[in-house]
């Protein structure tokens, strides 16, 4: 094969995110010739678009603060449904990932006393969110991508991988991939591969996510025989834009809730406080004032129904907007301007002020913003070990938001940037060990073939399909039928459609040539995101019961037996196979958290 | 006998590789407006401001002096309040002798550097329109590795505003040398030289040398409460610039007029 | 609500191209982006342009429209009269690798070049100790998205392609004043500043702070800040004098 580029590692990083570039800056410094791919420039993935803040319970502003709340409050917010051990080493461990950050440069802001500042979020007992501004994921990704500059770790930017590479016994070899802006393939032989390719959401028309989000890693380690866990748990931000109709679903920061705004409906009300599950009543304040109060006396008084886990604010907005009284454009409104001054929010949210103000013309010092509800988070991801990330596959580790268990059936604002760092270096750190102990194996040559001749099928076939209109088609399926609030017949109506899709995608057609050819790198993109979204409707259908990201109108309630169960999607040739899996056995002394705090 | 050039490119955004655009610039814009603003702007202050210091006269009209004369250090100046350092050929305007201080101050500013540079030298006319030039080397060496002395015309002008201040002051005596005193020039000499140092604290050097030079503010509350007030004028560096500029040249026109007996100056008391 | 835009985009790769006429829907509240993407799916599918978030924070869509360095997702064609043409053309101070999308590696090579952050050792606790005022400037610098408008539109390079091995443009000048400024660092990048990365040859024009999407003064709050200290070094015999006869403390 005279057309491939071929290059050999230690340590193969997938993905140039948080979860990515942290996973090769560790692989890197414990001495691993490390490599990192990734389909966009470096410093553009998507964590830049995280702005609330990374949690750790540093005690910085609160010194009651500690692992152990953290660890309790990930738990419940995941409806218990974590991975015990991830959420346990990721409290642990935020703390010591976010102080190494500053030793690379990041820069965050203060509290008096000199410490990393750290505010409110959903969810969080305390305030413990490290942050920078409104734009923390910019930060992260701009120190690690300084650091990894620093280190001299190989990066191949504009580079998508289309298979993992596997040698005969099984274990990793490499992967295959192309260079967007040639449309050259090249083979990375690696005996540790890390996948850190983010999320799903473009498999949804309403999201927060990139053109990225195409799910690559979950298809990718499916295909290379790993299971994923549970990937019914979709999360549904509940503030996205949703006005004007191009910028439908661009995230608003949940900080501006965590700094004093506040959800209305059409009549004016504070409907918030018509929400609020048996679960979390206990810690939620019963009236506006003391709802007011808390934001300044955070000790006498119990946090406003805003703050709530986001599954739950999610649902509530869509309620209302069914209900009829939502905002003008199909939100409701998000109130900053009427409970801040001016200044304070062109301060604490500079970034938000800027996006509504260039977005949307609309000013958010003056008036309220309107709202609803983006797909924004993928809690199912790669079944990983806790403690190294390895999945299943010899060789193949996945961290980040393409790694599952962590997060439950539900995600913490916060918890996701301190999930990239804390299993980023473990996966990094023991995939440079497993591949110390590990010869690189061959690459086999018909595996090259055979993924060559797949790339390029595109361009062999005539007469189909433009690939823009099978993504769109998917994008409504999954936005309409496995969306936020999901039936039976719905979801299986979803199935239907995607096995429709799948053929479609069999018969595309791209026109052009291979150099940066958006047309072709989607067509290779749509069966990841067949696959994923197919994962996301079987695993939907098979939980009956409404839990976190996952809400079936047919089965309202959470059933404690479906609390014991982990859904796993394997991949059987062409389709997806499940089994249900119990849930692992938190072991006493950390069950006994729940009763302390 | 022929000779191969290699083939020249027109100056602007070409290079080998790059989008094969022909036009200097696409912008659609009157982006040509503002340089010619400035030209025209600062050739009448230079037109106006050398027929001035040439002129040799009409400089002085007790108890007002022109800010181009001041401070006058010759023994042929006009008028006896001045330090008379030197007696030079009397064909030279005392003027030519300080001028170079308050020239070389604007001259060397940044904000000014920006304007011309723009402007008369079009390095670029515009954002994203193209410059004349083949080659461009910046302020990387003589003479406009000098702009880097800008921080001294700063302590200069310092002096400058010091003497043009008590100039102010002086004018509130009357022509006999009896205080309180105050025409019309009397607030015109205290508006120019308010102008002036708002114009010189604005300067970028200055904002460096009273804190920005520092990387802990925190360990220096006086020098950063300082910083932050110069930082605050130097937001608006560019209209203090003008404005002052224009301030000058009036102040000038307006003792000119006194001196001519063009007009009388109105007393407040 | 909707109409039909007259567009003019830039197709063609690094042996040429040229400027294509095209009739596009635009809706409302729509911006460039949308408008090239609708191009993409509904009249040229290969038509190539490098975008990520879509919402201002990613800094991929850079290009010139009507003539100006401008992020494509963050321009609104409200801006435009209905009857004006829309000319979309790639960044022209980059090579070019197809219609909109431009080879950048310039700006990752001079990344690369900057002696990196040095911090200083941690408090006995294990925390660094940093008050607000004294990481805002620096803070200020690093909301650089990199989208590189601010490297395409300084005239240093846009128009000598032969000064760029001795310039490393707006961006990562204020890299090194962001690092000389923060207080944590111990390294003294001034003299490389001028010597190295050619802060001598920016002629304070502002372009950079017109462009910059973020609303970074880049030139009054790095460059000039940067050439002072520079002066300080190298230029100022006073300053040069005082902090080699111990007067001067390097703060």
């Amino acid at each position: 094969m005279t057309d491939l580029q071929r290059a050999f590692y230690d340590v193969l990083v997938i993905g140039a995110g948080g979860a990515g570039l942290r996973a090769a800056i560790e692989a890197a410094e414990q001495g691993a010739r490390t490599a990192v791919v990734c389909k966009s420039l470096l410093g553009k993935a998507h964590t830049v678009m995280a702005e609330g803040g990374i949690a750790a319970a540093m005690g910085n502003v609160y010194p009651q603060d500690g692992w152990k709340v953290h660890f309790r409050d990930t738990m419940r917010g995941g409806k218990m449904l974590n991975h015990w051990r991830m959420a346990q080493l990721h409290a642990q461990e935020a703390p010591d990932r976010v102080r190494e950050l500053e030793d690379w440069g990041a820069l965050f802001d203060r509290t008096p006393e000199g410490l990393i500042s750290q505010r409110d979020f959903g969810g969080h007992r305390f305030a413990r969110l490290a942050h920078v501004g409104d734009r923390t994921g910019l930060e992260l990704i701009r120190t690690l991508q300084q650091r990894t500059v620093a280190l001299g770790i190989d990066v191949y930017m504009e580079c998508t991988v289309t298979r993992l590479l596997r040698a005969h016994d099984g274990r990793m070899a490499g992967a295959f991939g192309y260079w967007r802006e040639s449309g050259q393939f090249l083979a990375l032989q690696a005996p540790a591969v890390v996948l850190a390719t983010g999320g799903i959401g473009k498999s949804y028309k309403v999201t927060s996510n990139s053109w990225e989000y195409t799910g690559d890693g979950h298809s990718l380690a499916l295909q290379a025989g790993a299971s994923l866990v549970n990937m019914e748990f979709v999360q549904f931000h509940p503030t996205g834009m949703v006005w004007p109709p191009s910028v439908r679903g661009i995230l608003v920061t949940e900080s501006v809730r965590g700094d004093g705004g506040i959800l209305k409906n059409s009549a004016g009300n504070r409907f918030m406080f018509d929400y609020i599950p048996d679960f979390f009543r206990k810690e939620t304040a019963e009236t506006e004032e003391e709802a007011d109060r808390w934001y300044t006396d955070k000790t006498n008084n119990r946090r406003p129904p805003e703050l709530l886990p986001r599954d739950e604010v999610a649902r509530a907005i869509n309620s209302e907007v069914k209900a009829g009284r939502g905002s003008p454009h199909g939100g409701v409104f998000l109130d900053i301007a009427s409970r801040r001054s001016a200044e304070y929010v062109r301060k604490r949210l500079p970034s938000m002020y800027h996006q509504f103000k260039e977005l949307a013309e609309v000013d958010i010092t003056a008036e309220p913003m309107e709202v609803g509800p983006t797909c924004h988070y993928v809690m199912g991801g790669v079944e990983v070990d806790p403690d190294t990330e390895s999945s299943v596959v010899p060789g193949l580790y996945a961290a980040g938001e393409v790694a599952g268990g962590m997060h439950g059936s539900n995600r913490l604002g916060g918890n996701s940037l301190s999930d990239l760092l804390v299993f980023g270096r473990r996966a990094g750190a023991a995939a440079s060990a497993y591949a110390r102990e590990t010869d690189a194996a061959p690459l086999r040559e018909d595996d090259l073939t055979d993924a060559t001749r797949e790339a390029l099928a595109p361009f062999a076939r005539e007469g189909g399909e433009n690939p823009y209109t099978v993504q769109h088609d998917l994008q409504t399926c999954m936005n309409d039928l496995v969306g936020i609030i999901r039936t039976a017949a719905e979801v299986q109506q979803a199935l239907d459609r995607i096995e429709e899709l799948k053929i479609r995608a069999k018969a595309l057609t791209v026109q052009g040539q291979r150099q940066y050819n958006p047309g072709w790198h989607l067509a290779l993109d749509l069966p990841h995101m067949l696959r994923v979204s197919e994962c996301i409707a079987k695993a939907a259908l098979e939980r009956e019961e409404s839990r976190g990201g996952h809400t079936r109108d047919d089965f309202p309630g959470p059933d404690p037996e479906w609390a014991k169960i982990n859904v796993i999607c394997t991949a059987d040739g062409e389709g997806i196979a499940l089994k249900r899996q119990p849930l692992p056995v938190m072991p006493d002394e950390l069950a006994a958290i729940f009763e302390e705090h | 006998m022929t000779t191969t050039l290699p083939p020249r490119r027109p100056p602007g955004p070409h290079a080998p590789g790059r989008a094969t655009i022909a036009a200097r610039t696409l912008r659609t814009d009157r982006w040509w407006l503002q340089p010619a603003i400035t030209v025209a702007v600062l050739v009448a202050f230079i037109a106006y401001s050398t027929v001035r210091a040439f002129e040799n006269a009409h400089y002085f009209a007790e108890p007002y002096i022109s800010p181009f004369y001041s401070p006058c250090i010759t023994t042929a100046c006009e008028g006896s309040s001045f330090p008379e350092l030197f007696t030079g050929p009397s064909w030279i305007s005392p003027a030519l002798y300080i001028l170079v201080v308050p020239l070389g101050f604007r001259l060397t500013c940044y904000y000014y550097r920006k304007a011309y540079y723009r402007s008369f030298w079009m390095s670029p006319p515009a954002c994203a329109v193209a410059e004349p030039h083949r080659t461009y080397t910046g302020e990387t060496r003589f003479p406009l590795l000098f702009q880097n002395v800008h921080r001294y015309f700063f302590y200069l002008g310092l002096l400058f505003n010091a003497v043009l201040t008590y100039d102010a002051v002086l004018a509130f005596r009357d022509e006999r040398g009896e205080w309180f005193h105050m025409g019309l020039g009397t607030l015109v000499l205290l508006t120019n030289a308010a102008l002036l140092w708002l114009y010189s604290l604005s300067c970028h050097s200055c904002r460096h040398i009273v804190g920005g030079r520092l990387n802990h503010f925190s360990r220096h509350p006086v020098r950063y409460r300082l910083w932050g007030w110069v930082s605050a004028l130097n937001g608006r560096h560019m209209q203090l610039a003008w404005v002052s500029l224009v301030g000058v040249a009036l102040t000038d026109l307006y003792v000119r007029m006194l001196a001519t007996g063009a007009f009388d100056d109105p007393r407040f008391f | 609500m909707s109409y039909d835009a007259r567009l003019r985009v830039w197709r063609g790769d690094a042996s040429g191209g040229d400027l294509q006429d095209f009739t596009v829907q635009v809706n409302e509240g729509e911006v460039v982006l949308d408008i090239i993407h609708r191009l993409q799916a509904t009249q040229t599918p290969d038509l190539a342009v490098r975008w990520n978030c879509k919402a201002g924070k990613c800094g991929s869509c850079s290009a010139e429209i009507n003539g100006r360095p401008r992020l494509m997702c963050l321009t609104r064609m409200g801006t435009f009269g209905e009857e004006e043409v829309v000319t979309v053309t790639p960044m022209r101070a980059f090579p070019v690798i197809r219609d909109l999308v431009t080879d950048v590696s310039f700006n990752y090579e001079k990344a690369a070049q900057i002696p990196p952050f040095t911090p200083r050792q941690r408090d006995a606790d294990g925390n660094h100790r940093m008050q607000q005022v004294d990481v805002e400037r620096s803070q200020e610098f690093r909301k650089c998205i990199e989208c590189f408008l601010c490297q395409d539109t300084c005239h240093v390079v846009r128009d000598h392609e032969e000064n760029k091995p001795a310039f490393a443009g707006p961006r990562f000048l204020m890299r090194i004043a962001e690092l000389e400024m923060h207080p944590l660092d111990g390294v003294d990048r001034r003299r490389l500043a001028q010597d190295h990365f050619g802060l001598g040859m920016c002629n304070i024009t502002k372009c950079c702070s017109e462009v910059c999407p973020e609303g970074i003064h880049i030139t009054d709050n790095a460059l000039i800040p940067l050439k002072e200290r520079v002066v300080d070094r190298k230029y100022d015999p006073l300053t040069w004098l005082g902090s080699k006869i111990g007067l001067r403390p390097k703060d």
